[in-house]
């Protein structure tokens, strides 16, 4: 089986400044290790600060690591960044557009970095936004006059435009209402379907994680603990439920927030 | 050598989306534009007034000459400021807009990322910096029969390379800085300008700051700038002007893609491109 990612020891590290204890260096992501195979989706929960946002963005060569290795396709993130933008692109829980263009604008913007002319995406652009549910009539407006809903589907749909090969989720339904929502993981399920795309999806959303991946995995104050089929997770940690096996395995309920100064400190790896 | 060819077209594709996008933005804000220029036709003329006022307070000078000495400064002032507004911008709008991550992990080369911003602010730059000679020479009812606008013009674009060049050493400002790092692009300008000569003859300054405005591409712009505008100067008796520019130009360019790399580098070790900072 081909291994679309690669990841091996993986850490990350922030300097946190604090009165009380001065600089110090806080684990974002401490020795993560896992594959995921080509046309594979995995989910990896965590509760926020626990480094889900650092690993997809080490991913997406938006950090650079201090330790181990991360690849993809055989690419390596940190020495080949070039290569690994062609095949990977992500959806975040921020939409993140220019909010005075319009959806048809900014998904234009974003595909002439992957070398596609005006002409290409005449068609593609209308094609894609419709494949999304997006209203026809509201491609010209403006992305600031567009629901959170609205705004996640355009994400979806530049992330689509650019084909890529791996797509990274990171918390993508987050805030949305419970109708969108579940269009989104309709539009995830397509996806794959249709391209052969190896997704890594990072969630607070147990059901999500349980329907769209094939295998979930659970990361707790940047460590990897567990990454296995649901109902393997289960086995392993004699639970009925998802949220039971998390609990065993951190210790904390996963609405639970961790200790008051450990969130404070790790707030910025959400 | 097909490979190479494609990938050169890819990137071509993407520095034509940032001028594109620039398109977009500028029509979006067209009314906010139009405020600005208000505002630099009325600081440009509180600089151009100084002409009279010296002549109303009993200098004698040649106040026709001087006047258009003063707006030829105030031109290039805010033809610069716009150039390093621009490239600033293109961190520092991204970073607002909350794409900047997007963007940074999109497969096209830093140099045609701020490429497009840099041709998109020569162009924009030029457009307001002539309307702002016209409209403040007709203001002063300046007569410049000798002038030779076309080489005035050509100084201008040759200067505009090592204008971007160091506005892409000012754009790396708000990635390591977020919230400060645009602003500091405003004191690259007037360091710049203030050894140059912007509105006054370069032999004024102090030796040290002289010696700055030998190395400042600004000097040379301003200097031949004014002689295709006051005297007429034809582009071949301009040569000394020009290739300063030129080998200032040629070395700014590569110094601001490294150090734009460095300051990228940075950021990504520090995780300073998330939106918040």
């Amino acid at each position: 089986m081909t291994e679309a990612v690669n990841v091996r020891e993986l850490r990350k590290e922030f300097t946190r400044k604090d009165r009380k204890t001065g600089r110090r260096r806080v684990p974002a992501l401490d020795g993560v290790s896992f594959t995921i195979a080509r046309g594979e989706c995995v989910a990896i929960l965590g509760q926020n600060g626990s480094g889900k946002s650092t690993l997809v963005r080490l991913l997406s060569t938006l950090l650079l690591g201090d330790g181990g290795t991360a690849e993809v396709f055989g690419h390596d993130v940190f020495r080949e960044p070039r290569a690994v933008q062609r095949l990977v692109t992500r959806v975040s829980v921020d939409a993140s557009f220019f909010k005075k263009m319009s959806a048809a604008e900014n998904l234009g913007y974003a595909s002439r970095f992957y070398g596609m002319t005006h002409a290409q995406t005449k068609e593609s652009i209308p094609a894609i936004l419709e494949r999304v549910g997006f209203p026809a009539d509201r491609r010209g407006e403006p992305m600031e006059n567009l629901s959170r809903g609205m705004q996640q589907k355009v994400a979806l749909a530049r992330a689509l435009l650019t084909s890529p090969v791996v797509l990274l989720l990171d918390e993508p339904t987050t805030g949305l209402d419970p109708r969108s929502k579940l269009e989104v993981q309709q539009f995830v399920r397509e996806i794959r379907a249709r391209h052969d795309a190896t997704i890594l999806l990072c969630t607070h959303d147990l059901a999500e994680a349980e329907s769209l991946a094939e295998r979930v995995g659970i990361l707790d104050r940047g460590r990897l603990l567990a990454l296995e089929t649901v109902p393997e997770l289960l086995a392993r940690y004699a639970a009925a439920t998802l949220e039971e096996a998390f609990f065993a395995a951190t210790g904390r309920g996963f609405e639970d927030e961790v200790d008051e100064e450990d969130a404070r400190q790790r707030e910025v790896f959400a | 050598m097909r490979t190479m060819a494609v990938s050169l077209r890819h990137e071509l594709i993407g520095l034509a989306g940032v001028v594109e996008r620039n398109v977009y933005l500028t029509r979006r804000y067209l009314v906010w534009d139009l405020a600005f220029f208000v505002w630099t036709v009325a600081n440009t003329l509180t600089i151009v007034f100084i002409a009279e006022g010296i002549e109303a307070t009993g200098g004698e000078i040649d106040v026709g000459r001087v006047t258009t000495q003063l707006l030829i400064g105030a031109v290039v002032w805010a033809y610069l400021g716009i150039i390093f507004e621009f490239i600033t911008e293109t961190v520092a709008w991204e970073r607002w807009e909350g794409t900047i991550e997007y963007t940074f992990m999109a497969p096209l080369s830093r140099a045609m990322h701020l490429g497009g911003s840099g041709v998109f602010a020569v162009l924009y730059g030029l457009v307001r910096a002539i309307l702002l000679f016209a409209v403040v020479a007709l203001f002063f009812g300046l007569s410049m029969p000798e002038a030779n606008f076309l080489a005035a013009l050509v100084i201008l674009l040759v200067a505009s390379v090592a204008f971007f060049g160091i506005g892409m050493m000012t754009a790396v400002l708000p990635l390591i800085s977020p919230e400060k790092g645009a602003q500091l692009g405003f004191v690259a300008q007037g360091m710049l300008l203030v050894v140059s000569g912007v509105y006054y003859p370069v032999s004024v300054l102090p030796g040290w700051m002289q010696w700055l405005a030998t190395i400042s591409p600004a000097t040379y712009a301003l200097e031949g700038i004014r002689a295709a505008i006051l005297d007429g100067a034809p582009l071949t008796a301009l040569w000394g002007d020009v290739w300063p520019l030129l080998l200032i130009g040629a070395a700014c360019i590569p110094l601001g893609l490294w150090v734009f790399s460095r300051g990228e580098r940075y950021a990504k070790k520090h995780g300073k491109l998330k939106r918040s900072g």
